[in-house]
């Protein structure tokens, strides 16, 4: 703790931070039984891998001062936030759906094509 | 007096370095959050630390120098995706809906497995020798300009490259499909969101209309059609 205060952040932070937020979001996944929360998982796993592309596409953290990515790590991090807009709002819309015709947002209760 | 308190506090203000403390607390915020995401059963305070969450992320891109796409993740992801995520949480908030519980073994099973999870990948970060070697702090030129002029297919911040005679392309065309593709799934969206007249009301009534000579009957068909929903 007493490193990072000293001036020693590296691209191995970023990378810590986006484990704990993948992890979160895996968890979150498939632990929620509400469909919302399998939602927010989805937009936790999408943003610790938003946090590994900028760690490395950015040249201020880069140890040479040559990082690996370059510009192409943030191009990535805008497309992935554009498709979880994307993929939230078409989620959320069958979500409704579901809610319309069953009255409930529990996904163990969406067996209709269960054999 | 005065001015030797200021020189003892700038001295302290020097010996801190805030590169550090603010990814210190960015970083703890957004993983704090992030497992309350996970533990809270209450799917309003879910989306309460979602949003704490991927504000810290923001945070933490605008650290790395990755200004633009930390104002990006502002505003796409907490000022539209969290709010159309908040609707979602309001139009199906219903009392035994809103905390759904999750059985005690489950969390245990998913607890070790996170653990493990975790583990690798926190030991596959500090693997690689050339990622842990710290940056030099130089600063660092904004980078909205490089963005948009490679999201319409020429790369400025590769000009100075020796293999310009086999350049590499800028991001025109997956910008043209991400458009296209956001545009097609938004309007899919609101077709598959969009307010249906509700069939069981208007068949209750036709029912209700042909036996109207027995109310009772008619009641129960009604009761029978709502009950069965859908199969």
């Amino acid at each position: 703790m007493t490193f990072v205060l000293c001036g020693v952040v590296s691209v191995s932070h970023y990378l810590v931070v986006g484990a704990v937020l993948f992890t979160c979001g895996v968890v979150c996944m498939a632990l929620k039984r509400n469909a919302l929360g399998v939602l927010m998982g989805i937009e936790l796993v999408l943003n610790g891998a938003n946090i590994n592309f900028v760690a490395f596409g950015s040249e201020y953290l880069a140890g040479d001062g040559r990082s690996v990515l370059g510009l192409d790590g943030e191009v990535m991090a805008l497309f992935v936030i554009l498709l979880a807009a994307a993929e939230a709002a078409v989620a959320l819309a069958i979500t409704l759906n579901f809610y319309n015709n069953h009255a409930t947002v529990d996904v163990d209760r969406a067996d209709d094509l269960h054999g | 007096m005065n001015h030797e308190a200021f020189g003892l506090s700038t001295n302290l203000f020097a010996f801190l370095d805030w590169h550090g403390f603010f990814f210190l607390l960015f970083a703890g915020v957004a993983c704090v959050a992030a497992v309350m995401v996970v533990l809270s059963d209450n799917v309003v305070r879910m989306a309460l630390h979602l949003v704490l969450s991927l504000g810290a992320t923001a945070g933490l891109f605008f650290l790395a120098g990755a200004e633009f796409v930390g104002a990006m993740q502002l505003m796409i992801y907490v000022g539209g995706t969290l709010v159309l995520l908040v609707f979602g949480v309001m139009l199906t908030a219903q009392t035994q809906l809103v905390a759904l519980r999750t059985p005690a073994g489950d969390r245990v099973i998913a607890g070790i497995l996170a653990a493990s999870l975790l583990a690798v990948l926190v030991q596959a970060a500090f693997s690689i020798e050339s990622w842990q070697k710290s940056g030099q702090g130089v600063a660092t030129a904004p980078t909205a300009t490089p963005l948009g002029m490679a999201l319409v297919g020429v790369r400025v911040d590769q000009v100075e490259e020796e293999n310009l005679v086999r350049p590499k392309s800028g991001y025109l065309l997956p910008f043209e499909i991400v458009s296209v593709h956001l545009l097609v799934v938004l309007v899919g969206a609101a077709y598959l969101a969009r307010a249906k007249r509700r069939r069981v009301p208007r068949s209750v009534d036709l029912v209700a209309s042909a036996d109207s000579t027995k109310p009772m009957s008619s009641v129960a068909a009604s009761s029978t059609l709502v009950a069965g929903g859908p199969k």
